[in-house]
């Protein structure tokens, strides 16, 4: 770190880069590994870019798949950073102050994916441009596409330039001042749920898809999310506090325990309303439920998966409800994973594909995402890894030194 | 306008080439290296060397560049249509004719499909592949016909995919394709109005400003929109060279297309070719506007119905019953 009078915003990137291009021998592995994978995808997407979404599993009936599906359960991730940030710059929280900006750069992470995964189910990524205000037509408000185009990408601006601030301002060696970003706070955990709730209301507000068209998807789309999400960060946080000199306290695990349980509960007990709804008095309304849930006309790929998610999603909320640990980390973190897990499985495939199936003129497809779709995904996950470790590695580096300099 | 207009038809080719709108000019300062690598870009592909020639570089960079159709005067629209053409030459060695004709005033088409008469020869889907352009490889048709049991009227209930001899003793056949709603879910959920509903009712796509996105195909409640997976492919012999902007002209992949009421036949007055190539007389089309026309004759003295009345799509596409 160079010495505090020299430093400025040019030191702030360089410091950045120096820092993250240093590290033990098994943390260079785990970024080329990273490097490895993202390319994978690259090549994998060039395959796709000249022949065409035609070697993806997606056709005119499943016209949305694995990346869609992905996109959909990382805006959850994404809002989900709101659990720390509401606690921990409105409600003053000393736990949750200390590991605000891990979650923060996980929402980073996670937007960055979102929008990579995006990109690559553009028939026409070239011609994205036509989406830009200005230079092109932006359908707003009409489509719930151009919203969610402008809240993610808004989301993602707030979730980047307050910890910026922030950090840039410990790293010069002064506070931030409160009353420049606490706007921005607020905004930020508005701006959390709506990003949710608009990407719902995109399937919510489609009465082509009575699978969708379901006033209970915005709010379950929540529910999922804070549990997901938090289940998510305790994860990365134990993986800092076991391979970094940044030690969590016990206790904002607790806390988190608490935020996934509440969420995870609820969502389980609105999935159950929708079960209840879609099968005590069956209407066509219900096949694609009745696909997803028992199979169709012979085709059952999504059975298993969706029981497993549902059995497994269940008895993650249950240990975590009841703890039998004692909020033992050996307990509670296998527990956040399998949570996670689940919920990706029936939030992401387990909501988009049936959706889509059967075809609003009958028709019942199986989907199977393809290699290329797998390798791309797997890319665009590495990359979001990569930024999150990045993003972190500087802010804990930078908050190490300012706590150090705070105490002396 | 109407000067520029004169001056335009007179010197259409030696416009594309040569004069430039302010836009065009903004791009012709720009070095032709940029111009070749990103237009080799906006296909998806390096060219290889004998395709890169410099004015297929520079028709590709004016294409990938020009705006909405919708926003496009009739200059704009006659130049894109002019490298269209040429491009065909270049790229596919076809003679094709591009036409943008506007919509005939007073005119708001309609369809009706009687399904009483309909006897399942799908005649009317062959024509319509073959008018259209539409891919053979994976076998894309706008018209899925479904063969029905007695006492049903939902075609999800109906068998799509028969295959054998027709017509089948108590069975009954159903049409569909894109109903043009007059209250479109597709044309509402585009991001960038790439698709709408022109003024005589026929929903298009443009092609060009299409971003892939799939939104209006998840919105569309009667499936009446297919995407390009790959790069279409047509026999070259049997490719149909009087085509439209709007209508059955290469479609790049990546891109939505939907029955278009064949608007390069209908805005020159003909008949769709689905309603010419029905052998039943099945098929009726015409301006809904028009009191004497066979549609408003059909609306009024038929039991007609349409699908999914409830969503409230108000489709310009009825069912009736002799």
């Amino acid at each position: 770190m160079s010495t505090r009078s020299k430093r400025n915003l040019i030191t702030f990137f360089t410091d950045a880069v120096r820092w993250n291009i240093k590290g033990s021998i098994s943390f260079q592995i785990f970024r080329i590994v990273l490097l490895l994978f993202m390319g994978l995808g690259i090549y994998a997407y060039s395959y796709q870019a000249r022949y065409g979404l035609a070697v993806t599993g997606m056709n005119d009936i499943v016209s949305w798949g694995f990346y869609i599906s992905n996109f959909t359960f990382l805006v959850g991730v994404a809002a989900a950073a709101v659990m720390l940030i509401l606690p921990a710059y409105i409600f003053h929280d000393p736990d949750f102050h200390r590991v605000v900006i891990i979650g923060e750069g996980v929402a980073v992470g996670a937007l960055i994916m979102c929008l990579s995964f995006i990109m690559v189910d553009l028939g026409g990524p070239l011609q994205a441009w036509h989406l830009i205000p200005g230079i092109g037509i932006f359908n707003f408000p009409s489509s719930i596409l151009a919203w969610d185009v402008l809240v993610i990408n808004g989301y993602l601006l707030l979730n980047a330039l307050v910890p910026a601030y922030i950090l840039y301002s410990h790293y010069k060696g002064r506070e931030a001042d409160e009353r420049k970003y606490r706007p921005f706070v607020f905004l930020s955990i508005f701006w959390a749920f709506s990003i949710h709730m608009v990407t719902a209301f995109l399937y919510q507000g489609l009465p082509a898809r009575p699978f969708w068209n379901n006033p209970l998807m915005g709010p379950r789309f929540l529910a999922s999310a804070f549990a997901a999400g938090p289940a998510l960060i305790a994860l990365v946080l134990a993986i800092i506090h076991s391979v970094t000199t940044y030690k969590i306290d016990r206790s904002v695990f607790n806390k988190l325990r608490l935020i996934i349980v509440i969420s995870a509960i609820i969502n389980l007990i609105m999935l159950f309303s929708e079960i209840f709804k879609e099968f005590y008095f069956p209407t066509h309304h219900s096949s694609s439920a009745v696909y997803l849930f028992f199979g169709m006309d012979g085709h059952n790929s999504l059975v298993p998966w969706i029981w497993t998610s549902i059995c497994v999603n269940f008895l993650a909320t249950l240990v975590l409800a009841f703890n039998p640990g004692k909020n033992n980390p050996k307990v509670l973190l296998p527990a956040c994973l399998f949570l996670f897990v689940a919920i990706w499985m029936e939030k992401g495939i387990g909501l988009i594909v049936p959706g889509l199936i059967p075809s609003p003129l009958g028709e019942v497809v199986d989907y199977l995402p393809t290699w290329v779709e797998l390798f791309v995904t797997l890319g665009i996950l590495s990359l979001g890894i990569t930024v999150v470790t990045w993003l972190i590695r500087t802010a804990l580096i930078i908050e190490e030194h300012h706590q150090r300099d705070t105490a002396e | 306008m109407s000067s520029e207009q004169k001056d335009t038809v007179t010197t259409i080719s030696e416009d594309v080439m040569e004069k430039s709108s302010s836009r065009r000019s903004f791009i012709k300062g720009l070095s032709l290296a940029a111009a070749a690598g990103s237009a080799a870009l906006a296909t998806g592909c390096i060219p290889t060397a004998n395709a890169a020639s410099s004015e297929e570089m520079k028709l590709r960079w004016q294409e990938f560049f020009k705006k909405n159709y919708r926003l496009m005067n009739q200059k704009e629209k006659e130049d894109t249509v002019t490298r269209l053409e040429r491009l065909a030459k270049i790229q596919d060695d076809m003679y094709v004719q591009v036409g943008h004709e506007a919509p005939i005033e007073k005119v708001l088409y309609g369809y009706a499909f009687n399904i009483t008469r309909c006897e399942g020869f799908m005649e009317c889907v062959t024509a319509c592949v073959k008018e259209n352009n539409l891919d053979r490889k994976t076998n894309t048709q706008y018209i899925r016909i479904f063969e029905m049991e007695p006492g049903k009227l939902d075609p999800s209930t109906g068998n799509g995919a028969y295959f054998h001899k027709v017509p089948v003793d108590d069975k009954f056949y159903m049409g569909t394709q894109c109903f043009h709603c007059e209250n479109a879910p597709c044309t509402k959920a585009c991001p960038t109005k790439a698709t709408w509903k022109e003024p005589d009712g026929i929903v298009v796509v443009d092609y060009d400003w299409c971003i892939g996105c799939r939104y209006c195909q998840a919105a569309c409640p009667y499936y009446g929109r297919r995407f390009n997976w790959g790069q279409a492919e047509v026999p070259k012999e049997e490719i149909t060279t009087k085509q439209h902007y709007l209508g059955n002209r290469k479609r790049p992949k990546g891109k939505m297309e939907k029955c278009t009421f064949c608007i390069q036949r209908t805005r020159k007055g003909r008949l769709p070719a689905c309603v010419e190539a029905c052998p039943t007389g099945s098929r009726v089309f015409g301006n809904l506007l028009d009191p004497d026309s066979e549609i408003r004759y059909v609306l009024k003295h038929k039991k007609v119905f349409r699908m999914k009345d409830e969503l409230g799509t108000e489709p310009k596409f009825w069912y009736f019953i002799d």
